[in-house]
């Protein structure tokens, strides 16, 4: 429940999502359930070169930077699925944080 | 309890589903649960490889596990036909690994 109420307050920011098989989405955290599975919305691949199963088209410029269109721009992330959650510092506070899970373990 | 991003919104659109094994199933959402079990129509799916481009199976009707889903992904369709499959090539993606 802590993490829950922690995601929705969080809903709007740019958060990296990790999953299980290595691959990395970068997206705007646009809601979550009580599994934690993740919404994520304006999507984009991180490290495309490896991972082009989302992608469209990629306009190579010179090879000095390519630029990619992605075919999917939101999506449902399973929470069984995910390692990580990388957030924004200053959208952590980690005091209160700190603070809530104290209590959560307290009370638990 | 608020049951949160539910893939209501995706019904009836066209989606990219992500398995555990690293497969690409790509279909028409017809329903779902709360396990995230999955009907998915007019479904096919994309096999990625370094060697070749592309290739697709068709499936049909599907229904998908939820114990076996990773990512939902939607499909811009307008976006996705403009993609050249042929010239595509990547490593298969890894297995989920709890």
């Amino acid at each position: 429940m802590l993490f829950f109420s922690y995601f929705k307050d969080l809903v709007g920011r740019e958060v990296t999502v990790e999953l299980k098989n290595d691959l990395a989405i970068r997206g705007t955290l646009h809601s979550v359930d009580q599994y934690l599975n993740i919404k994520l919305e304006n999507t984009r691949v991180v490290d495309q070169d490896k991972y082009p199963h989302m992608v469209i088209q990629c306009v190579d410029y010179n090879s000095v930077f390519s630029f990619c269109k992605l075919s999917v721009r939101n999506c449902f992330i399973r929470g069984s699925v995910v390692r990580y959650v990388q957030l924004p510092p200053e959208g952590v506070d980690i005091e209160l944080l700190h603070d809530a899970t104290r209590r959560e373990a307290r009370g638990g | 309890m608020a049951s949160g991003p539910g893939l209501e919104s995706l019904v009836d659109q066209t989606i990219s589903v992500i398995t555990n094994d690293g497969r690409n199933i790509v279909g028409v959402l017809k329903g779902f649960d709360q396990a995230t079990n999955i009907i998915l129509d007019e479904s096919h799916e994309r096999v990625f490889s370094t060697k070749e481009g592309v290739q697709q199976l068709v499936l049909g009707l599907y229904i998908i596990r939820g114990d076996n889903i990773s990512i939902v992904g939607e499909l811009d369709e307008e976006l996705d036909s403009g993609l050249d499959l042929s010239q595509l090539r990547a490593h298969p993606l890894k297995p989920i690994i709890h």
